[in-house]
C-alpha cells in the first residue's frame, strides 16, 4: 500500500506522450498543475477546476479524464497522452488540421481539451465502424465548454474526420 | 491594361495563429514565468455584500509555512489613490476594499506565498472582521431614500442623472395618434472566456517601474487611469499583455483593478507576484454586462410612423463606478434611433450603485439591452397597432438613400440597405411558412412564435462618447476629448522578411491572419511569409489610448492603420528601386515577391535586394528616404469628433447590421423552448476574411442564445452570489445552441479603407430581444423576462397553480 | 481553487482499504472515478484527512450475467463500460437508457458506478434505476459485508446509509422485468444533473400477466423514491400517478420552485410508465 504524507514533495513518474517523466507533487497537487508547471506542458490548459469546462482533458491510460479532477499522485505510473502528442506545427495530425480548415477555434483556450475528447470518439467510431451523426458528435462536445465558436465549426471538423476514420477502417479492415 | 493582382484580402484563409494554438504551443498569461522569484497570491475576499471593515488579523496567516506577506486593504490605500471616473459623484473606486466592503467578493487582503496552494491555505487563515450593513441588490429598490448608501459621500445610490433631449419629443407625444410603452428588466450576464484573468506583477527598484504582465484587452485609456492610480508617469508602468489570451467579449478590460493591486502588492511586499484568477472568482467578482430596469415609449402617428420615441434607463452598475463606466450605457446613445427615421428622442438615465459585482465590457457592451427596449417596443407596437411586425419595420426604416445618415444623437451611420436586408431575412426565414406555421400550431392549441430584432453594430468607438455621462459644461471644463486612433507598425528586415505588429490586442478574432492578408497583398509577398506580433508591450510598441480589443474596431478602425502603414513601406521601397532601376516611381510595382518596372518583367529586383538596400547601403537611397525599413502609422478616423454642446457625438466609425428573425416553440408541459428557425443578416461591408467573419457571427449568436435562455449571474436578498461554478452558471453546451441561418448584404462603408466594418458584437445584441419577442408572440403577452429557462416559461403558462 | 492538504493512500486490495477505512472512518474520503470527489476537494467544501484511493482494488467486475440471479457490478465498474456491455448483452435495459443520460462522454469514461451511488445526487440516474429496481448496496467493512437494499440506503441529499468504515464494495441489480422498463429525465442543458428524472418498471409474472409497476422518482425529492403499485395500479395508471403524486414533498430552490418539479414528475412519471408498458408489448 503506498500511503504519501501531506507535507511532503513525492516522486512521481509519468510516461506523458511516449516519454518517461519525473517529477515532485505534493499529494493535494492537481494533476493538471503537475502537467503544466512541473513537466512543461503548457498545452493542458485549466478553465474551471472543477471538472466541467474540459480544457484540461487529456487520456489517462487511454481513459479521457479531466486532469482538474485527478491528483498528480494519482498518476503515478500511469501513461498520460496530451495535445502536445498529437501532431507538430509544421505537421498537423489531421484531426488537428480539419479544426483550421473548419474554423473550428477562436482564442484557441478550450481546444486542447476538445482535441483529446475527439480523439478518443473517433477511436471508438473506427472502432465500431460507424459514422456519427451530428447528434452523436454535439453529444459528445456537450462534456467542453467553448465560448468562442458556438461549436459549429467543431461539430464539422469532427465529423469530417469521422468519415476519413470510417473510411480507414473499412480499407483495414477490407 | 493592368495585370491581374492576386487578392489576398477577402480570402477565406485559414488562420496563422492556429497551428500554435492546436499544438499547445501558444502562450498564455498561466504559462509564463517571465521573472525570477515569482511569488503566487491568493485573495481574501469579502464574505458580505455590505459592511465595515473592523479588524483584519494576519498573524496566523504570517505564522504559516511558505507564507512571504500579507497585504490588507488599508496597506494598499497608502500606496494606490482611487480610480476616478468620468461621473464626477465621489465614488472612489479601489481594487479592494479599505474600510468597506461593498459586494460579497470583494478583495480585502492578499496573500504571497511560495505556491498558490499555500496561499490559499494562508488566505483561509486571514481572519476579517466587518460589522456587516443592510446590503441592496436591485437598482429600483438602491433608489429609495430608506436604502442603505454604498458611498457614504455621495448622497444618493444614484450617482449620475442626466435627461437628454433630440427634437422636441414632447410635442412628438403629445400629437401621436397612438403611444406605445413597455417596462421592462434586463437581467446581468457574463461572457465568461474560459481562460480567466492572469496578471504577474513586477515593482523594478532599477528603473523605478511597474511592469506587468496580463491578459488585459485595453482600452488602454485605462494606462493612464492606472498610472494615475499608482502614483507614476506614464513611461513608469510598463504594460505587457501574453502573447495569446483565451477569450474576453470585453470583460478582460476588468483585470486593471488587479494590475493594480498586484502593482502595489509587488511594491509593498518587494516581490514579483503572480494571481491568475479561478473560477469561482471569475463568476462572482471579476465583471459583468449591467443589469437594467427600464421604460421605452414610442410615439406614432395613424400610419404607423414613428414620431418619437423615450427611454428611462436604470442601470445598476453594481458597487463602484468603475471606469470605463458609465460607458455600457452610452455606448447605444448616439444611435437611439435604431433602424429607424424617429426625429424625436428623449432618453432619461440613471446610474445606480448596488451591493453587486461592478459592472463593465461584456459582448454587446450595451447594445443588448438597448435592443431589448427598443425592438421590444417595435414587435409590441405592431400587435398593438395591428399591423404585421416586418411592415411598422419598413414604415419606419431608413432608406437606402438615406446613408449616410447622421442621427438625432450624432452618429454618422455610413451605408446600408435596410430594406433590402429585410427581404433576405424574410426569404431566406420562408417567414410566408412560418406564420402558415405558427397558425396550424396555434389551431392544435399550442404555443409558437416569431420574433424580430433589427439591430445595428456601432464599431470602432469614438474615446469621447463616455463623457456624454457629463454635462456640456463639465466636458468644456476638462477639454474636448475625440476620436479613437489606430496603430500599426510595420518592419521589413534586412533579409527582407517582413514584421507587423498591431495594437489590437485579440483574443481569438484571428487579427494576426488578417493583417497578413493586408500586408501581403500590398506588398505583394505571401503571408504566410510575414509574422504578426499581437501582444503589446507599451514600452516598446506603438500604442495610444483607444488601443486594445474591443467595439469591433478591428475591422472598422485598425485595418486602416494596417493598409495606411503597409503602403507607406511599399512607397519606400518602391521609391528605392526606382533609383535603382532609373525610372520613374510611377512605373514600379510590387508582385510576385519581387519590384519590377511595369510591363518590364524582365526588370525585376527581389523584395529582399530592395529591401537590403535600405538597411544596408542608406547613403544610396534616394532623397528623402530613412534608412531602414520601418513604419509606423496611427490614424484617425475623422469621422469621431468631441460631442458637441447639444450632447450629440459621433460615437463610431461603422455601423453594420444584424437583422434576426427567430421562431419558437414552447411545451406547454415542461416550459422548454426550441428555436424552430433562427435567421441572421449581417452587413458587415467587405469582408477581410469570410472565415473570421463567419467565427465571429456564429460565436456572437452563441453569447446571445446564452444570455437569453441560459445564463444568469443571480444573487439572493442578502447580495450573496448564486452562481459560483460552471455547474450553476449554465453556459449553452453544443447540445443547447441552435442552428442558425447566417446571410450577408454587402455595402462597403465609406468610412474605412477597405470598406469593412466591425464585427463581432453581433447577435449577442440582438438574440436576447428576438427571441423574448417570439415569446412574447407565442405566449400573447408582453412581460417577458429573461433568461428564457424552462421553469420561468412554465410559469407563465401556468399561473394559476400555487 | 486549491484543496486543503490531506494525505493520500492507496491499497492495492480491498482488505487494505477497509483497515484505513477502519481506521480513519469520516475523516477519510474515498476516491474512485473523481468526478463528485475531485471539485469538492478543490472547492475545499470536501476536508478529508486522508484521500482513499481505490483505484487499484479489484472492483471492476460485472458479475452473473445469468437472467435468475442479479447481476452484481463492483464499485469501480466504470459508466461507460457498464455502458457498452449492457448494450452488447442486451441486459438490462433500463440501466442502459439511464447510463445514456449521465453527465457526458468524458466525465462516462471515468466516472464509477459505485462513485455515484455513494455520492448519492438526489437527481442521480444511477441511484434511481437502483431503488426503482429494488437493488441493493454491497457495503463492506472490516466487520464484514452487508446489503442495504437502494430504498433504505439513500437517506437524503448526499448523506446514506454508510457507516464511515464501510466502502460501497458493488452494486446488486435484480432482474427487472425486461423488456418492460423505461427512463427518462429532464435537465436545464443536457449532460446535467436532472431536474427530475423517472424510471418505470412494468413486471409480470410466469405466465406473462401483468404482476405489478414500479415508478421511481429522482429529483423530486432530497432523495430517490419509488412508488409500488401492484396490476390494478397498471390498469389505471393515471391514478397511480396522481396518488403517487399527492405524496411527494419537492424540493423548492431558486432555480426550479416546487409545483414546476411537481409538474415535471407527472409528465415523466405518465411518460415512462407509457413507454415501459409499450415495451413490455401492453398497449396502455
Ligand atoms: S479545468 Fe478541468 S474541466 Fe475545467
Ligand atoms: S475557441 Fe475560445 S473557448 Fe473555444
Amino acid at each position: 500500500m503506498t500511503i504519501l504524507a501531506r507535507e511532503q514533495r513525492h516522486s512521481i513518474t509519468v510516461k506523458v506522450n511516449g516519454l518517461r517523466y519525473t517529477g515532485m507533487a505534493t499529494p493535494r497537487t492537481l494533476l493538471a498543475d503537475f502537467l503544466r508547471h512541473e513537466l512543461g506542458f503548457k498545452g493542458v490548459h485549466v478553465g474551471c477546476e472543477h471538472a466541467v469546462c474540459g480544457a484540461c482533458t487529456i487520456l489517462l491510460d487511454g481513459l479521457l479524464a479531466r486532469a482538474c479532477a485527478i491528483y498528480a499522485v494519482q498518476a503515478d505510473d500511469t501513461s498520460v497522452e496530451t495535445v502536445e502528442g498529437l501532431g507538430k506545427p509544421e505537421a498537423l495530425a489531421p484531426l488537428q488540421a480539419a479544426f483550421q480548415e473548419h474554423h473550428a477555434l477562436q482564442c484557441g483556450f478550450c481546444t486542447p481539451g476538445i482535441l483529446m475528447s475527439a480523439k478518443a470518439f473517433l477511436d471508438d467510431v473506427a472502432t465500431v465502424g460507424v459514422a456519427p451523426t451530428e447528434q452523436q458528435v454535439r453529444e459528445m462536445l456537450s462534456g467542453h465548454l467553448c465560448r468562442c465558436t458556438g461549436y459549429d465549426g467543431i461539430v464539422k471538423a469532427i465529423l469530417a474526420c469521422a468519415e476519413q476514420a470510417i473510411g480507414k477502417s473499412r480499407h483495414e479492415s477490407g | 491594361m493592368t495585370e491581374p493582382v492576386f487578392s489576398w484580402i477577402g480570402k477565406a484563409l485559414p488562420r496563422k495563429e492556429d497551428p500554435a494554438l492546436l499544438t499547445g504551443q501558444a502562450r498564455f498569461i498561466d504559462d509564463l514565468e517571465p521573472v525570477a522569484g515569482l511569488r503566487h497570491v491568493a485573495i481574501v475576499r469579502s464574505p458580505h455584500a455590505h459592511g465595515r471593515i473592523r479588524s483584519i488579523d494576519v498573524d496566523s496567516a504570517l505564522a504559516m509555512h511558505g507564507v512571504d506577506a500579507v497585504v490588507t486593504g488599508s496597506d494598499i490605500a497608502a500606496i494606490l489613490k482611487p480610480i476616478p471616473s468620468v461621473v464626477r459623484t465621489p465614488i472612489r473606486y479601489m481594487p479592494v476594499g479599505v474600510d468597506k466592503v461593498r459586494f460579497a467578493g470583494e478583495p480585502v487582503a492578499v496573500v504571497v506565498a511560495s505556491d498558490r496552494y499555500l496561499a490559499e491555505d494562508a488566505a483561509e487563515q486571514v481572519s476579517v472582521e466587518i460589522d456587516p450593513l443592510d446590503p441592496v441588490v436591485g437598482p429600483v429598490a438602491a433608489m429609495c431614500d430608506t436604502a442603505p448608501l454604498l458611498h457614504e459621500d455621495a448622497d444618493s445610490n444614484c450617482v449620475s442623472f442626466r435627461t437628454f433631449r433630440y427634437g422636441d419629443p414632447d410635442t412628438a407625444f403629445a400629437r401621436a395618434a397612438r403611444t406605445v410603452s413597455l417596462d421592462y428588466t434586463f437581467h446581468r450576464y457574463a461572457s465568461t472566456p474560459i481562460e480567466t484573468y492572469g496578471v504577474i506583477a513586477h515593482a523594478e527598484k532599477a528603473p523605478d517601474r511597474y511592469t506587468v504582465w496580463s491578459n488585459f484587452q485595453g482600452p488602454f485609456v485605462l494606462h493612464p487611469l492606472m498610472a494615475g492610480a499608482l502614483g507614476v508617469a506614464g513611461n513608469r508602468l510598463r504594460l505587457i499583455t501574453a502573447p495569446a489570451s483565451g477569450g474576453s467579449f470585453g470583460i478582460k478590460q476588468a483585470i486593471f483593478g488587479y494590475i493594480l493591486l498586484l502593482s502595489a502588492v509587488s511594491r509593498l511586499t518587494g516581490h514579483p507576484v503572480k494571481w491568475v484568477e479561478d473560477r469561482l472568482e471569475h463568476l462572482t467578482a471579476s465583471s459583468a454586462a449591467a443589469e437594467r430596469v427600464g421604460r421605452i415609449d414610442g410615439a406614432f402617428d395613424e400610419n404607423g410612423t414613428l414620431t418619437g420615441l423615450r427611454f428611462d434607463n436604470i442601470a445598476n452598475m453594481g458597487a463602484y463606478l468603475r471606469p470605463p463606466e458609465p460607458a455600457s450605457v452610452y455606448r447605444m446613445h448616439a444611435a437611439s434611433n435604431g433602424c429607424y427615421r424617429v426625429p424625436h428622442i428623449a432618453v432619461e438615465n440613471r446610474l445606480v450603485v448596488t451591493n453587486t459585482l461592478p459592472v463593465g465590457l461584456n459582448r454587446g457592451y450595451g447594445g443588448p439591452q438597448f435592443f431589448f427596449a427598443l425592438e421590444r417596443l417595435i414587435d409590441c407596437a405592431a400587435r398593438k397597432l395591428g399591423f404585421d411586425p416586418v411592415e411598422l419595420r419598413r414604415q419606419n426604416f431608413l432608406r437606402k438613400e438615406a446613408f449616410p445618415y447622421t442621427t438625432p444623437g450624432g452618429a454618422t451611420f455610413d451605408s446600408s440597405d435596410y430594406d433590402k436586408a429585410m427581404d433576405m431575412l424574410l426569404a431566406a426565414a420562408d417567414y410566408k411558412g412560418l406564420k402558415e406555421r405558427r397558425a396550424d400550431v396555434r389551431r392544435a392549441g399550442n404555443y409558437f412564435g416569431i420574433g424580430f430584432a433589427c439591430g445595428i453594430e456601432p464599431s470602432g468607438s469614438n474615446m469621447a462618447y463616455v463623457s456624454l455621462a457629463q454635462t456640456p459644461e463639465e466636458r468644456a471644463k476638462a477639454g474636448p476629448k475625440s476620436g479613437g486612433n489606430a496603430s500599426a507598425t510595420i518592419e521589413m528586415d534586412p533579409s527582407g522578411s517582413v514584421t507587423v505588429q498591431l495594437c489590437s490586442t485579440p483574443n481569438g478574432q484571428g487579427h494576426a491572419t488578417v493583417a497578413a492578408q493586408i500586408v501581403a497583398q500590398a506588398l505583394a509577398i505571401n503571408p504566410a511569409d510575414i509574422d504578426v506580433v499581437t501582444d503589446i508591450d507599451t514600452r516598446n510598441d506603438a500604442w495610444s489610448i483607444s488601443s486594445g480589443n474591443y467595439s469591433n474596431r478591428f475591422a472598422a478602425a485598425v485595418t486602416g492603420a494596417i493598409v495606411t502603414c503597409a503602403d507607406r513601406v511599399s512607397m519606400r521601397l518602391r521609391k528605392i528601386a526606382a533609383e535603382l532601376f532609373e525610372c520613374a516611381v510611377d512605373d514600379v510595382e510590387l508582385a510576385d515577391g519581387k519590384v519590377r518596372i511595369k510591363g518590364i518583367p524582365n526588370r525585376a529586383l527581389p523584395v529582399k535586394r530592395v529591401a537590403a538596400a535600405a538597411h544596408w547601403h542608406p547613403d544610396g537611397l534616394p532623397d528623402g528616404l530613412d534608412a531602414g525599413l520601418t513604419e509606423t502609422a496611427i490614424i484617425h478616423s475623422e469621422t469621431l469628433t468631441a460631442p458637441d454642446d447639444h450632447d450629440r457625438v459621433s460615437s463610431a466609425v461603422t455601423y453594420g447590421i444584424v437583422f434576426d428573425l427567430a421562431a419558437v416553440s414552447i411545451a406547454p408541459d415542461t416550459g422548454k423552448m426550441t428555436v424552430e428557425k433562427y435567421v441572421s443578416v449581417h452587413d458587415v461591408g467587405n469582408q477581410l476574411n469570410p472565415l473570421v467573419v463567419e467565427g465571429q457571427i456564429l460565436g456572437g449568436f452563441a453569447h446571445g442564445v446564452g444570455g437569453a435562455m441560459y445564463e444568469e449571474l443571480s444573487y439572493d436578498t442578502d447580495g450573496n452570489p448564486l452562481n459560483g461554478t460552471f455547474a450553476d452558471y449554465r453556459c449553452p453546451t453544443a447540445m443547447e445552441v441552435p442552428p442558425v441561418t447566417v446571410r450577408h448584404l454587402t455595402t462597403p462603408s465609406e468610412k474605412s479603407l477597405l470598406g469593412s466594418k466591425g464585427l463581432g458584437d453581433g447577435s449577442s445584441m440582438t438574440t436576447p430581444a428576438a427571441l423574448a419577442n417570439a415569446v412574447a408572440d407565442a405566449l400573447g403577452r408582453e412581460d417577458i423576462t429573461l433568461p428564457l429557462t424552462p421553469p420561468t416559461l412554465w410559469r407563465m403558462i401556468h399561473e394559476d397553480i400555487a | 481553487m486549491k484543496p486543503v492538504p490531506f494525505d493520500y493512500a492507496r491499497p492495492e486490495t480491498l482488505e487494505e482499504a477497509l483497515a484505513l477505512m477502519a481506521n480513519y472512518g469520516d475523516d477519510a474520503a474515498p476516491l474512485a472515478g473523481g468526478l463528485s470527489l475531485g471539485p469538492m476537494l478543490n472547492l475545499r467544501l470536501a476536508r478529508p484527512a486522508v484521500v482513499v484511493d481505490l483505484g487499484r482494488l479489484a472492483l471492476h467486475e460485472i458479475d452473473s450475467l445469468s437472467p435468475d440471479r442479479p447481476v452484481e457490478t463492483g464499485a469501480l465498474v466504470r459508466q461507460a463500460f457498464l455502458q457498452q456491455r449492457l448494450k452488447a448483452d442486451l441486459i438490462m435495459p433500463l440501466v442502459g437508457e439511464a447510463l445514456d443520460c449521465i453527465g457526458h462522454y468524458q466525465t462516462r469514461a471515468r466516472g464509477t458506478v459505485g462513485g455515484s451511488v455513494a455520492h448519492a445526487d438526489p437527481a442521480a440516474e444511477l441511484p434511481l434505476c437502483l431503488v426503482t429496481m429494488d437493488g441493493s448496496v454491497w457495503l463492506q467493512s472490516t466487520a464484514g459485508r452487508r446489503n442495504v437494499p437502494a430504498t433504505a440506503f439513500f437517506e437524503a441529499a448526499l448523506t446514506t446509509a454508510r457507516h464511515p468504515d464501510e466502502l460501497v464494495a458493488g452494486l446488486e441489480w435484480p432482474d427487472a422485468g425486461e423488456p418492460g422498463t423505461a427512463f427518462a429525465e429532464f435537465a436545464l442543458r443536457h449532460g446535467d444533473f436532472a431536474i427530475v428524472a423517472a424510471a418505470a418498471i412494468v413486471r409480470r409474472n410466469d405466465d406473462g400477466r401483468v404482476s405489478g409497476i414500479r415508478l421511481g422518482l429522482g429529483g423530486v425529492e432530497d432523495a430517490p423514491r419509488v412508488f409500488v403499485g401492484s396490476d390494478d395500479a397498471v390498469n389505471n395508471f393515471k391514478d397511480f400517478v396522481e396518488q403517487s403524486m399527492a405524496v411527494l414533498r419537492p424540493t423548492d430552490d431558486p432555480v426550479c420552485d416546487a409545483p414546476y418539479r411537481l409538474a415535471l414528475a407527472r409528465k415523466l412519471g405518465l411518460a415512462v410508465i407509457v413507454r415501459a408498458l409499450e415495451r413490455a408489448g401492453l398497449h396502455p
